[in-house]
């Protein structure tokens, strides 16, 4: 699927909760759950995504020219928006990772949904996986 | 006015803020000790100061300036009043208690402090009252001591009497500590030092809204009060001290209105409680900040306490109910101010404030600024709800419906 279909899929499955807060939450974190566990060795210092106050750790990998993540958080809501990015963006090549334009965070009404603080913190994560993108592209 | 008699539905009305929605449910407030809402009485006030009177008090030649100078003052004796001290000169005013902790560190604590001197805080202290002590006894090269306190939040009475000493210079102690909720035996540790020629400071910062206050009776040497944890605005504070002591300290800081005379070859000091007040004060806050002394004097205190205890009991009640496996309460001291800490199993407490905020529950997460008293907890944080005296049964029950679908989730 393309970054475009998937956010649209998104979009829409958020949409089904309407104005629900509680529920949207509640399904954040069920998404989270669904993340693949990530080997503990990958869990250190160096892949801790600064600028969050919970926790979060992402870990690039690439394969046939395609970048992978994996993630995890020790806050359940704060996993599950990074297993969001996750869906999105991993997989992709690191050009398309660059390039994509994540519109389902207005379209889903993230920011009023986790408040401003965890909002900054969300941009830290997508900052942190274009950057590594971009490293890429430039190699 | 008795508990019994206590309307809370026509309390809340004095409330604007409370009837509001968030996210699509009733607002339910119970961050009451991160700072209270304020009753219409205090929000018109400050309107009409800038509205009808606003001027630049003492010393002002004309009829406004007159008017906010004896408004500004009358606080002060309301605040006299609201803790019983021997005079009003003895309650100046601060941004809060930060400022007001601060001053007495940087002003007694420098005058007086010696090396090798000791100064005792506790370990539930907030970090406004650590950090100034920890700052003036590096500075002076004197020593920071911390009382322990034990597993359900109560302070180690027995090891304070180990660490007091005659080198025991200042105890600085919460009077009613923010993250648990604890009442601390203030007379009791006030009396002690005293024997070993200590002198105390209280933080009064939770205490000011919820219990009685008489300095003379407790023989307190210092106490600190915050405005906007007491019903009232924002940036107005009141550091209490005994005559005795404000007298000798040095100022705080040089400006306006704490000088008698000014040459630039020297200076002499005004009386207290000027001397401490240099610069243009908050007027506009300190005027409102009487009604909030005021509303809170109306109800009573003892009629305050009486209906927060039941809101928290009702709360604690609850938990145990259906959620003491899986609830871990934080502060469990048998004298309690309305304040309950707690986690959920397996949960991390960003996430339980979050989930709450959906259903419009607002509640504080995180270390509470007391991050020693985390630790000692082995704990990054809490959720903390903290109960005012408008705050209902009705609100307890929702918030308890919340936890509860939160743990029958999993």
């Amino acid at each position: 699927m393309t970054s475009t279909e998937i956010q649209n899929e998104i979009i829409e499955d958020f949409s089904l909760f309407e104005e629900d807060m509680e529920s949207k939450l509640f399904y954040l974190m069920d998404l989270g759950k669904k993340l693949p566990e990530m080997p503990l060795e990958h869990k250190t210092e160096e892949f801790i995504v600064k600028g969050c106050q919970s926790k979060v750790w992402l870990y690039p990998f690439k394969q046939d020219g395609k970048l992978f993540f994996e993630a995890d958080s020790n806050t359940e809501i704060t996993k599950g928006l990074v297993s969001l990015l996750v869906k999105i963006l991993s997989g992709k090549t690191p050009s398309e990772i660059v390039e994509t334009d994540l519109y389902f965070i207005e379209k889903i009404g993230m920011n009023h949904m986790i408040g401003s603080q965890r909002s900054n913190g969300f941009a830290s994560m997508i900052k942190q996986m274009k950057m590594y993108a971009f490293a890429l592209t430039q190699k | 006015m008795n508990e019994a008699s206590l309307d809370i539905i026509s309390i809340r009305n004095h409330f604007p803020i409370l009837h509001q929605q968030v996210n699509g449910h009733p607002l339910v407030y119970f961050d009451n000790a991160a700072t209270t809402q304020k009753p219409i009485e205090v929000i018109d006030a400050l309107g009409d100061y800038y509205k009808l009177h606003n001027a630049n008090i003492h010393r002002g030649a004309h009829a406004l300036a007159d008017r906010s100078t004896g408004f500004f003052e009358d606080t002060r004796k309301s605040v006299q009043q609201f803790i019983n001290a021997k005079e009003a000169a003895e309650c100046i005013f601060t941004k809060g208690v930060t400022e007001s902790i601060n001053l007495v560190a940087q002003t007694y604590g420098k005058a007086f402090l010696k090396p090798g001197d000791e100064v005792l805080i506790s370990y539930m202290e907030h970090h406004s009252n650590i950090v100034p002590w920890q700052m003036i006894c590096n500075e002076i090269g004197a020593q920071l001591k911390v009382i322990p306190i034990h597993e359900n939040g109560e302070l180690d009475m027995e090891a304070f009497y180990k660490l007091l000493s005659v080198q025991t210079k200042i105890v600085a102690c919460v009077w009613a500590s923010n993250a648990l909720g604890t009442i601390n035996p203030v007379k009791e540790i006030i009396d002690a030092a005293h024997k070993v020629g200590a002198i105390v400071l209280l933080d009064g910062a939770q205490a000011g809204s919820h219990l009685p206050i008489d300095v003379q009776q407790l023989d307190v040497d210092f106490l600190t009060l915050s405005g906007h944890k007491l019903y009232g605005p924002t940036g107005v504070g009141v550091l209490y001290g005994k005559r005795k002591l404000l007298d000798k300290m040095p100022p705080y800081q040089g400006g306006g209105e704490m000088i008698k005379e000014v040459s630039f070859e020297s200076t002499t000091y005004n009386e207290i409680p000027f001397k401490f007040e240099a610069g243009t004060p908050n007027i506009g806050d300190v005027i409102a900040f009487k009604y909030a002394l005021e509303f809170v004097s109306r109800i009573g205190k003892e009629a305050i306490i009486q209906w927060e205890s039941k809101l928290l009991n009702h709360f604690n009640a609850g938990i145990n109910e259906f959620g003491s496996n899986r609830i871990k309460l934080f502060g469990t001291a048998k004298e309690k101010v309305a304040v309950q800490s707690f986690l959920i199993e397996g949960k991390h407490p960003f996430d339980t404030g979050l989930l709450l905020d959906a259903k419009g529950i607002a509640v504080r997460t995180g270390h509470h600024c007391t991050q020693p008293l985390m630790n000692f907890f082995g704990i990054e944080g809490t959720v903390r709800a903290s109960f005012a005296v408008y705050n209902t049964m009705e609100e307890v029950d929702v918030l308890l419906e919340s936890l509860k679908k939160m743990l029958n989730r999993k």
